[in-house]
């Protein structure tokens, strides 16, 4: 039977840069009220049209989204940052209205967008309680009976009457998802909130999220997390600049985001050797980022994958000796490690590493094994010269790329997972009496 | 079904789920009363946080809503017995009357001015979650209706002490304050919604109040001013000055405005009312993404 809980056709949503961000001032409006009066006579004299609005300044959040969300099922929306994930699920929670297109709900949605959507800060957790039923249009009857499984859940019981101001961030996401959860929508739209909360919770908050599925409540879930997606939903939708990529079973979806990344992610290139990154010695040309199964450069890489990083650079001096060498850093700026292609540096001996370059425009590439690093965001920082101490040329944080999990070492875990980089490290234990 | 359905509007299908269509080609209704009515427990838990925050230490709560309206009328009393002028009838003490006008005068203005910050100040919630916005503006007007029961509590206490007792009119005071809260929320619907738009207005709205305070009769009874007949019309249509005059009227048995006026000021407000709700809608439907 064809029971739609969510209807989207042709879904757009248009911004005006730079004009949702500053606040208008009514005497602005007054003065150019006041210049187009002063305009008024010129141009009824002459015959141009008035200046159309220009699209220059127009940016497109979404543009022409169709899906369809059947009832029960959980759904899963990913695409990078600035994709379209968040106006989408504004737009679906109805926070704002669509320049274009038209959106069907049927039933009564509860959306758990970030933590602490839709407390407030001076009402204590059991007024708060009550608050969040009313946002979904619940009477006070309704909200009593579900009040104690909430609390429950939640384990505020000590402070219930404490304003959620002086909660911590784990208790307010506790509260928020056992409200959510609780409440009983039957739609729920869940953004990046699952992965955050100790693993006993993590794991309760997935039993509940399966639960509301099996109750035959329709769920959206938004994440960068890609083992929440895989693991809970089983259709997924792609949104890649604002416009439906891909949509299908989550596993085709999740392998089209890996796979294709933006067509300027995973390199930079600088063309003209007078202002790249270096001077008189040595200038930098390009870093390009790739997992060994694609010859294109990208910034999506699975945590399985082999990564290649190149970094190519021109030497303007004769017989200069010259290495090519990276940082890398994580999301917080933690160097994770240094390497270069000097002679001990480089496991495997680089025929150039270090040796006198005649001038002219060298490719140096790094493999870093598969299993490495850990999720997340890694800055590269290239550079080259004598050793790892004497740059000529570096380019702090110039690229970046993202490690994408894709749950094959996790079992039943979707949190986070602690540390930097995270090796397949093999294991034996024996029974020793 | 969905033909019939319009912008965001909600109806029940067969097996009894919301259906809720958003449609952008399709303009916004222009009032929701049946959302906003299922949307009751929200005013409720807003009005209601408002009124716990100021009372939650009684005494210190009731002490700051009388001690304004007191002290104004203290120094307003004060300086017209000093001028040796009396901008009120000799029926009864000047006090009342100007008691009776600053404590109406102040429900006005804290509706308006709290009205007019309402969506701004709640920002966080209208990025974040859906309800109907209209919500906001309504919440706030049931802190000054306590704070109003509260000053009616210390005018009837000088009533008493100066023995004067309100007639059969009486009854009719409910009205009156009714019509005043309606008042300020026409008002209200239009400054909160410009506000949200042009950031400007919170500082224009308390001065603006502060013109209306001396324009209206508030520190002085309208029949004490020499104003010209042919300005009487333009003098009632601020609803305000014909409701201070009932407000006065209903209490003490000054004289009340002519019906003439009555009807002015309440065609002012139902213009402004209805043009406040539609502006207030438009305005709406962008409001995340503007404010």
């Amino acid at each position: 039977m064809n029971d739609v809980a969510l209807r989207v056709e042709n879904l757009a949503k248009v911004f005006q840069m730079g004009h949702h961000l500053a606040y208008h001032r009514f005497t602005e409006f007054i003065e150019n009220m006041a210049k187009n009066v002063a305009r008024l006579p010129s141009r009824l004299m002459s015959s141009k049209p008035a200046k159309a609005k220009t699209d220059a300044n127009l940016f497109w959040a979404l543009d022409d989204v169709s899906f369809e969300v059947q009832r029960g099922e959980v759904f899963g929306v990913i695409g990078r940052n600035g994709a379209g994930k968040s106006t989408l699920l504004k737009l679906l929670s109805r926070i704002t209205t669509p320049t274009r297109g038209r959106i069907e709900i049927r039933g009564r949605v509860g959306s758990l967008l970030e933590v602490g959507t839709g407390f407030h800060h001076e009402l204590t957790g059991r007024e708060n309680v009550f608050l969040n039923g009313a946002f979904l249009g619940m009477t006070r009857r309704e909200i009593k009976q579900k009040f104690d499984a909430i609390v429950a859940f939640a384990e505020v019981e000590r402070f219930l009457d404490t304003p959620v101001k002086h909660y911590s961030s784990g208790m307010y996401i506790r509260l928020a998802f056992s409200i959510a959860a609780h409440l009983e929508p039957e739609i729920l739209i869940v953004d990046e909130v699952l992965g955050v909360g100790d693993a006993a919770f993590q794991k309760k908050s997935m039993d509940v999220m399966r639960d509301v599925a099996r109750r035959g409540c329709t769920c959206l879930i938004v994440s960068h997390n890609l083992p929440t997606i895989t693991n809970l939903c089983t259709r997924a939708l792609l949104l890649r600049s604002g416009r439906l990529a891909a949509n299908g079973p989550v596993d085709e979806v999740v392998e089209q985001y890996l796979a294709t990344g933006l067509s300027l992610g995973g390199e930079i290139v600088w063309n003209d050797p007078a202002t790249a990154p270096g001077y008189d010695i040595v200038r930098l040309h390009a870093v390009r980022v790739r997992h060994t199964d694609s010859l294109s450069s990208t910034a999506d890489i699975g945590i399985s994958q082999e990564i290649e990083i190149e970094i190519s650079y021109w030497n303007l001096l004769d017989q200069e000796c010259l290495s090519a060498g990276f940082t890398l850093r994580d999301h917080v700026a933690t160097s994770v490690f240094t390497t270069s292609s000097m002679r001990p540096v480089s496991l495997t001996p680089d025929a150039w590493g270090g040796m006198p370059h005649p001038v002219g425009l060298f490719r140096s590439v790094c493999r870093i094994p598969a299993h490495t690093l850990n999720e997340g965001r890694y800055a590269i920082t290239p550079f080259v010269g004598h050793g790892l101490t004497e740059p000529f040329a570096r380019a702090e944080d110039v690229l970046s790329f993202n490690i994408h999990d894709t749950g094959e070492m996790r079992g039943e875990y979707f949190g986070h997972w602690p540390g930097v980089v995270r090796p397949w490290l093999p294991w034996s234990t024996e029974q020793m009496s | 079904m969905s033909s019939l359905a319009d912008n965001a509007a909600s109806q029940r299908s067969t097996e009894g789920t919301r259906l809720v269509v958003i449609d952008a080609a399709r303009a916004a209704s222009w009032f929701d009363w049946r959302e906003l009515w299922n949307y009751r427990e929200l005013i409720w838990i807003l009005a209601a946080r408002d009124i716990t925050v100021r009372y939650r230490q009684a005494v210190v709560g009731v002490a700051w809503v009388v001690l304004q309206p007191v002290a104004e009328m203290v120094v307003f009393s004060g300086l017209f017995s000093l001028l040796g002028k009396r901008p009120a009838g000799e029926a009864v003490p000047y006090t009342i009357s100007l008691l009776c006008g600053l404590l109406l005068w102040q429900l006005f203005a804290a509706i308006v001015g709290s009205a007019t910050s309402c969506l701004v100040d709640n920002r966080p919630l209208l990025t974040k979650v859906y309800f109907p916005r209209m919500v906001l503006p309504l919440a706030v007007c049931l802190r000054p209706l306590v704070d109003f029961g509260v000053g009616l509590v210390v005018l009837a206490g000088l009533m008493a002490w100066f023995h004067v007792a309100p007639s059969l009119a009486l009854l009719m005071m409910p009205l009156v304050v009714l019509a005043t809260v309606i008042t300020a929320l026409a008002l209200g619907l239009w400054l909160s919604a410009l506000n949200a738009h042009y950031r400007d207005f919170g500082y224009i709205v308390p001065f603006l109040l502060r013109i209306g305070f001396f324009v209206s009769p508030v520190i002085y009874e309208t029949a004490s001013l020499n104003i010209p007949t042919q300005w009487h019309l333009l003098y009632s249509l601020n609803p305000m000055s014909s409701l201070l005059e009932s407000f006065r009227w209903s209490l003490i048995g000054t004289a009340g405005p002519e019906v003439i006026e009555v009807v002015a000021s309440l065609v002012a407000t139902i213009l402004v009312l209805v043009t406040g709700a539609w502006y207030f809608r438009r305005v709406e439907r962008f409001l995340a993404d503007r404010i």
